[in-house]
């Protein structure tokens, strides 16, 4: 159980770099530290004790293997994270060059 | 006749492909050929509508149930479904008419049309999708595309918008991903009809509760629900019109409404607490939204808020049915009040889906979107002024137009189920919105200051045919929608929506088949 819980933890800290930092690349940081919690757990999700990569042998022998399906969903999960991030940071370099700034409460033309 | 299914992915999903290859040797190929396939694609899903077949069930890779186990990744095509296809594509196609004459003054127009195929393709997908992790993959497609969509402009407010859109939905996002991986551990599944099984059988409600709330949270940041609308007005009003159109008209329905609605009434057993949150999250909305909108200025600003209210007048409607079925009440009362709901959804659609077009027109003709500064357009643009007068009367609800007719069904039912203070606040924000749009037309159009913009040597005259075209359709849909009263055409395009949601388990027999 501990582990989910430290899972949690990380997911939290993530949560808290986006919150709290004023820099678009630590919050950028953040966002990721929050996905790789959640791919973390996933793959918790899916471990055996002692298992092996779910792969009949010729000699027929009963093993016990670890769910192959969270491993498929946390590859996808990956791929969707790498489009999310890198338009991300390509939004904040785009920022950077009209503000010269990271600062978030430098970039403050939309309210209301 | 299962193929038929995929084909609403695949059709997309190869248009954005070949305008990104063909695109970049000619930039005007993405411009008609868009249209053209959306067009395609609209009527297609309308054959399907008016053609009773029925449930269609696509099982991709062709995986038969083993041991009723569900293996392949399913495809369901059922009423709601269907419902939802003909919005997102009939306003896909008209936005991408629109954005024939008004992406022109933009650079690589072929980048905007890829990204437009993409996002309905997702939202396509979405709708489509029998598979909860299947669902937030393409959910994901249409969100990342419209992330993009919304910073085309790439000028300071349109990339900080898309930075705040995108913190909120990449949270939004994760949180989805969290709750998936938490039914899987408890069901050993990802198919919504199977999950739907194993948690009525033997699933604690606590855990059930949990769930429930992280994909409320996931999903009301996708559909800008009052708690977590902060990134909406942002992003719905710097984005090009025509995606404003797309964005207010149908995203925030097919990965945020939709979903909610799919999930809560087809895959959860409705309960009482959940239907009470959703009932309430739906009214702060409906509210909430229409004062924070009654200020505004800026012309898309005032949309947008206007967005999260009609949106709220959905959720309303949706949830006044759910308080009912989990009361055990009157099953007509419930079908009158979803249908209500999802009603008001279609014509949510397309008179904000006009409204936007139309501020994009006035933004077109003389660069300025603040109200204060426009006025006295109606004799310069009569196309315009004329549609955006039955768009303000369609959505603050005066009688011949769809508005009302979607409003009233949503007040009597509320009144029928006994909510009466839910009755009185849909009323009241119905005639702040009315006033909101006197102001809208008022400064916008009938100001009588018709010789300020020669004064100012600006020469405002009417857009082009393309951007008309799709004004005066919606302008006519506005109209035309008020016949889905009419009992025999409601039982042809709205029954079959309201019937896949009122009887909960037929969903999962009918997908299983067993």
């Amino acid at each position: 159980m501990t582990i989910y819980l430290l899972c949690i933890a990380l997911f939290l800290v993530g949560l808290y770099g986006v919150v709290a930092k004023r820099n678009l690349i630590k919050m950028v940081i953040g966002i990721a530290i929050m996905e790789y919690s959640i791919n973390l757990f996933l793959i918790l999700i899916g471990y055996v004790k002692g298992g092996t990569a779910p792969i009949l042998s010729a000699d027929g022998a009963q093993r016990i293997f670890v769910d192959p399906l969270p491993q498929a969903m946390v590859l996808t999960a990956i791929v969707i994270g790498l489009a999310t991030t890198a338009l991300l940071l390509a939004i904040a370099i785009r920022l950077y060059k009209k503000y010269n700034t990271f600062d978030i409460r430098e970039i403050k033309k939309l309210k209301g | 006749m299962n193929w038929w299914v995929p084909i609403f992915v695949i059709v997309p999903l190869g248009g954005a492909f070949l305008t990104a290859i063909i695109g970049s040797f000619s930039q005007a190929f993405g411009r008609y050929f868009t249209s053209f396939l959306l067009a395609l694609v609209t009527a297609f899903a309308l054959y399907i509508m008016f053609t009773p077949i029925g449930t269609m069930v696509y099982r991709v890779g062709g995986h038969e149930l083993f041991d009723t186990i569900p293996i392949a990744i399913y495809m369901v095509m059922d009423g709601l479904s269907l419902y939802l296809l003909v919005i997102i594509n009939l306003i896909g196609f008209l936005s991408a008419f629109y954005s024939i004459s008004y992406i022109k003054s933009f650079t690589s127009e072929n980048y905007y049309y890829t990204l437009f195929f993409l996002m309905v393709a997702g939202m396509n997908g979405v709708v489509l999708s029998g598979d909860i992790f299947n669902l937030y993959v393409f959910l994901e497609l249409a969100a990342i595309a419209s992330y993009a969509l919304v910073a085309f402009g790439i000028d300071k407010e349109e990339l900080e918008a898309s930075f705040k859109y995108q913190v909120l939905g990449g949270i939004s996002s994760l949180l989805i991903l969290l709750s998936i991986g938490l039914l899987y551990w408890s069901t050993s599944t990802l198919n919504i009809a199977d999950i739907s099984g194993i948690i009525r059988q033997n699933g604690s409600p606590e855990f059930i509760k949990f769930v429930s709330v992280i994909l409320l949270t996931g999903f009301g940041l996708k559909a800008a629900m009052i708690p977590f609308h902060a990134w909406l007005p942002d992003a719905h009003s710097s984005a090009p019109s025509p995606i404003s159109s797309m964005l207010s008209g149908v995203l925030i329905k097919a990965i945020g409404a939709y979903v909610i609605l799919r999930l809560f009434f087809n895959m959860f057993a409705i309960t009482y607490d959940i239907s009470l949150v959703i009932t309430i999250i739906g009214t702060l909305s409906m509210v909430v939204g229409v004062l924070l909108a009654i200020g505004q200025w800026d012309i898309k600003r005032l949309l947008a808020y206007h967005s999260i209210s009609q949106m709220g007048y959905v959720v309303l409607g949706v949830g006044i049915g759910m308080l009912v079925i989990a009361q055990n009440g009157p099953r007509t009362v419930a079908a009158f009040a979803i249908g209500g709901g999802l009603y008001h959804l279609f014509n949510h659609a397309v008179f904000k889906g006009l409204l936007f077009l139309n501020a994009g027109a006035v933004e077109h003709s003389t660069g300025i979107r603040d109200m204060k500064r426009l006025g006295g357009l109606a004799s310069k643009m009569p196309v315009t002024t004329s549609t955006s007068l039955s768009a303000s009367m369609s959505i603050s609800g005066i009688p011949p137009f769809n508005g009302f007719f979607s409003k009233l069904i949503i007040i009597m039912a509320a009144i029928q189920a006994h909510y009466f203070v839910l009755a009185i606040l849909a009323v009241f924000v119905s005639i702040i919105t009315l006033a909101s749009f006197l102001k809208v037309q008022r400064f916008t159009f009938f100001n009588k200051e018709e010789e300020k913009w020669n004064l100012k040597g600006i020469y405002v005259k009417e857009v082009p045919f393309s951007m008309c075209f799709s004004m005066i359709f919606l302008a006519v849909l506005c109209l035309v929608l008020s016949v889905l009263v009419v009992p025999s055409v409601r039982d042809i395009v709205l029954t079959p929506a309201v019937n896949a949601l009122l009887d909960s388990t037929v969903y999962s027999t009918t997908v299983l088949g067993y």
